[in-house]
């Protein structure tokens, strides 16, 4: 039985075509990542997934029920963490705990297991009314809440959004721990760097999936010859580049830019036109491809 | 014509007892993309309140756009401009009304405000869509669109708070494309965010940590300094 | 159970916790009773007034002097007719008229009947009823004294109020401030804290949970009930010890029809709050759908049988006209279940066809 089942699932809001006949699966105990920018469609999906909304067309199962026709059993096994920070602000990291945990019918003592690497870090804090947390201890709290009844699908919307480089870092290390309990983990983000933390990722874009696999294999087929170039003045650059006739995509990547260049194009070729241009102290070498390579070729 | 936009030399803050900028010094020079880093609660806000004149300095130095910010704050405010993502343009106001309202803020006459408003419309091509609500933008020209408006009175140094959580790669890069035309002529930008891949994108950037400024560089040297693939790595080797 | 009771704490925490609304929801009945009772003081000197001596005989006469010669009130103008008269109540000049009959001293002495009529400015209601309870002692005394005893002959005094016929005093504004009170906390709190979960996003975690609906709307509201009693306590006994309004008829009765009333309110509450996305619009709609129309047309501030024809349509609408009218049964009239079944069928009624409503409009799911 697959974690997550979606099929041809469209959804619209308006004349806004929010999802345009999704199809995927998730396996039992996978951590799957949805990669896209705001308006891609991730939190209608999600909605979607957690029973909150129906989709117009198309059906998807949850832990092999029906979104639809048993609503009721999908909400007592899936643990959900919406998109903004929703917990009751004014109480405690407690309180809100064993909220959680006595309105599924469980106690925090009876899933202490899972939640104790997690719940270790905030418990210092325990007193503390949530909205006095800060981002990265919220984000724990919120993953607690959604865990506390040992889901089977847990459904985390942007749950690095708004959070610190270190608090990032550790919430992925968390999820990858969750691993060994054999829940289907169904995460999304906006952050492309964050796709190699998935097992599998769909890179998502206005309600489309624009590709669907390992992270490291939809790197590994991007084919076109890349480099990274930057020299003195970057922005003249990288308007020279463009006007290139070897040149068929260049973008602003961080320190260098990226050129894509047409094949067989060599690297003097390069350095000569930028030379040419006027450019001082070129730096030009061969490229890997990340995530955002692929997600910028696809669009 | 001065060459450092921003100078500040032991800028500090306190609150009671607890020191949240603690002795900070650094310059930023005339078209430069400086971006300003830190974890969440490490001073970063309080340290660019104090630089766009709205928290005063408990101790310490500072000038922007030439001017002393000490003595002459209210000036600074007319020289500089500021965008954050969370405010800067009234979504029930049409892009036209947004630009003319930010146009009157800052006193532009009406004859400028005019010309502005074309040279905005035409620069992200949006003439056709003048009329329209700000709120029914797609967030990628919303943002480009705040950051025209908070160049239009021609400000020396632009503020960009968190300036592209949330848009798409491409749409990220036409924001950058724009930040980089403004440096080339001559604008300086300082931008704070704790997204460190938007970190890769600035001439420079210095990191605070606990109100100090812990790693001050480009990118480049920054994570050879850390022996760092990426700003990331160099985060959270710098706050462990 | 075990889940219903966690939420039913849960929202004692929230509310509890904001000390400030709390504050508010305690401190509004004593500063609504407070105000009603007191925002006028009843010391005055030198009201102006006017009298129409249509008789102008020496009894007449007699009668005014000793009036104005009190130094409570101050004649302004003796105008011939009542138009006038009327002219001096509406540019405020005058506060009190006095109408003297014709024949007044021969009707006086010969028939040993006479009448005479006070009209006052209703407008200023607690004004207006002091006024004429002086003037009234004011003329007792003259008749006692012109009569040589009390029952030989009689003035008889009609008194009539310009623009608030029906006067609030503390018989009336109790039972009124009972209905807004209890109607603000039981339906705009619990609209508003249903809207506030809806805002802030934990609607859906509630939702994505075993819990039922039902049992999220009545571990919502559950809390505001007890708060809505308390608060009809803390009016009710402000009004027997402070005001002197008595409740003649059984406690028990009138603490079933304020129960009544106030599931009706959150019936009412539960309803828009399936409708407002936001506090926003939870607080708007609260106010102008429930709050000013139960100030206003429910037979609290301005009697019901003075509204011109539309707006007494409307006030049959209106939960707070029934509760009112219930209140006012039991407490000034002492009258039982007999002859007051019929407006709380009518609450009892409004109160299933809005939780009809409401479950029809409550989303298991989101938009």
């Amino acid at each position: 039985m697959n974690g997550i089942e979606v099929e041809n699932i469209s959804k619209s809001f308006g004349d806004t075509l929010a999802l345009d006949a999704l199809s995927f699966k998730v396996a039992q105990g996978e951590r799957f990542g949805l990669l896209g920018p705001d308006g891609a469609g991730k939190s209608t999906l999600f909605k979607i997934l957690t029973t909150l909304l129906l989709p117009d067309a198309g059906r998807a199962t949850v832990a092999g029920w029906d979104i639809d026709k048993d609503f009721k059993e999908i909400r007592r096994h899936v643990g959900y963490m919406p998109g903004k920070f929703s917990l009751y602000q004014d109480l405690s990291v407690s309180e809100n705990l064993n909220f959680f945990a006595t309105i599924f019918g469980t106690t925090i003592k009876a899933n202490y297991h899972l939640i104790k690497p997690i719940y270790e870090q905030i418990e210092p804090f325990r007193d503390r009314r949530a909205g006095a947390l800060s981002g990265g201890m919220k984000q724990k709290l919120a993953l607690c809440c959604a865990l506390i009844h040992q889901p089977k699908v847990l459904f985390l919307d942007e749950p690095t959004t708004g959070v610190d480089a270190v608090s990032r870092d550790e919430f992925w290390a968390m999820l990858a721990q969750l691993k060994d309990a054999g829940i289907t983990i169904l995460v999304s983000t906006p952050y492309m760097d964050e796709a190699e933390r998935c097992e599998r990722v769909a890179l998502l874009q206005t309600g489309k999936i624009l590709a669907l696999d390992r992270p490291q294999t939809i790197v590994g087929n991007f084919t076109e010859p890349l480099w990274a170039i930057r020299a003195d003045n970057y922005y003249q650059l990288l308007l020279d580049l463009r006007k290139a006739p070897f040149s068929q995509r260049v973008e602003v990547f961080g320190e260098f830019l990226h050129l894509t260049a047409r094949p067989a194009t060599t690297g003097e070729e390069i350095t000569t036109y930028a030379e040419h241009c006027g450019h001082g102290n070129i730096l030009l070498k061969p490229a890997e491809a990340t995530i955002e390579d692929v997600f910028l070729a696809l669009m | 014509m001065i060459s450092n936009a921003i100078t500040a030399s032991n800028l500090t803050k306190k609150f009671g007892n607890f020191t949240a900028v603690d002795n900070i010094t650094f310059n930023v020079k005339r078209g430069e993309v400086f971006g300003f880093l830190g974890a969440n609660g490490a001073g970063k806000t309080t340290a660019i309140k104090m630089l766009i004149g709205l928290s005063k300095p408990s101790g310490g130095e500072a000038t922007v756009a030439g001017l002393n910010l000490m003595t002459q704050s209210e000036k600074i405010k007319e020289r500089i401009g500021y965008m954050s993502q969370k405010f800067s343009l009234y979504e029930d106001l049409t892009i036209r009304q947004n630009i003319n309202f930010y146009g009157g803020v800052y006193g532009l006459k009406r004859k400028d405000i005019r010309t502005k408003t074309a040279d905005i419309l035409a620069e992200l091509q949006l003439e056709d869509k003048a009329d329209e609500k700000v709120g029914g933008l797609p967030l990628g020209w919303k943002q480009r669109l705040s950051f025209s408006v908070a160049n239009v009175h021609d400000p020396d140094v632009v503020f960009l708070d968190e300036p592209t959580g949330g848009v798409d790669p491409a749409t990220r890069r036409q924001f950058w494309e724009m930040i980089y035309a403004a440096a080339s002529g001559g604008r300086t930008i300082f931008v704070t965010t704790h997204y460190m891949d938007e970190a890769e994108y600035c001439d420079r950037i210095s990191i605070m940590v606990a109100g100090k400024i812990a790693a001050l560089g480009t990118p480049g040297e920054l994570k050879e300094r850390f022996a760092a693939k990426s700003m990331d790595e160099v985060f959270l080797r710098l706050v462990r | 159970m075990r889940s219903f009771l966690a939420f039913v704490r849960k929202e004692f925490y929230h509310i509890l916790r904001d000390t400030r609304t709390l504050l508010i929801i305690l401190g509004m009945p004593i500063a609504q009773v407070l105000i009603f009772g007191y925002a006028v003081t009843n010391e005055f000197r030198n009201a102006p007034i006017a009298v129409i001596d249509q008789s102008h005989d020496e009894l007449s006469r007699e009668l005014i002097n000793e009036i104005t010669a009190t130094g409570y009130f101050n004649l302004i103008e003796q105008p011939p007719t009542t138009d006038q008269l009327d002219a001096l109540f509406r540019s405020g000049d005058v506060k009190l008229g006095i109408i003297i009959p014709p024949n007044f001293e021969e009707d006086f002495f010969r028939q040993k009947l006479t009448s005479l009529q006070l009209v006052a400015d209703g407008s200023d209601p607690n004004y207006a009823t002091t006024l004429i309870n002086y003037s009234t002692q004011i003329i007792g005394s003259f008749q006692q004294r012109y009569a040589g005893g009390p029952a030989r002959y009689q003035i008889g005094v009609e008194t009539q109020l310009v623009y608030n016929p029906l006067l609030i005093n503390a018989y009336n504004f109790i039972p009124g401030v009972v209905a807004i009170i209890l109607l603000l906390i039981s339906a705009m709190m619990t609209s508003l804290t249903i809207a506030k979960e809806k805002e802030m996003g934990t609607m859906d975690l509630l939702l994505v949970s075993p819990l039922s609906p039902v049992t999220i709307i009545l571990g919502k509201v559950t809390p505001y009930v007890f708060l809505a009693m308390i608060n009809a306590i803390i009016i009710l006994v402000m009004g027997y010890f402070i005001f002197e309004v008595p409740v003649v008829g059984s406690l028990v009765l009138l603490f079933a029809f304020c129960l009544l009333y106030v599931l009706t309110a959150l019936s009412l509450g539960i309803f828009i709050s399936t409708k407002a996305a936001s506090q926003q619009a939870a607080m708007m709609g609260s106010l102008f759908t429930l709050l000013m129309p139960s100030m206003l047309l429910s037979g609290f501030i301005f009697p019901i049988d003075s509204m011109p024809w539309p707006l007494q349509q409307i006030s049959k609408i209106i939960p707070a006209t029934y509760f009112i009218e219930l209140l006012k049964g039991v407490m000034l009239k002492g009258l039982g279940r007999e002859f007051l079944w019929q407006p709380a069928v009518v609450l009892a009624g409004m109160t299933i066809v809005l939780l009809l409503l409401s479950w029809v409009n409550f989303k298991v799911r989101t938009k």
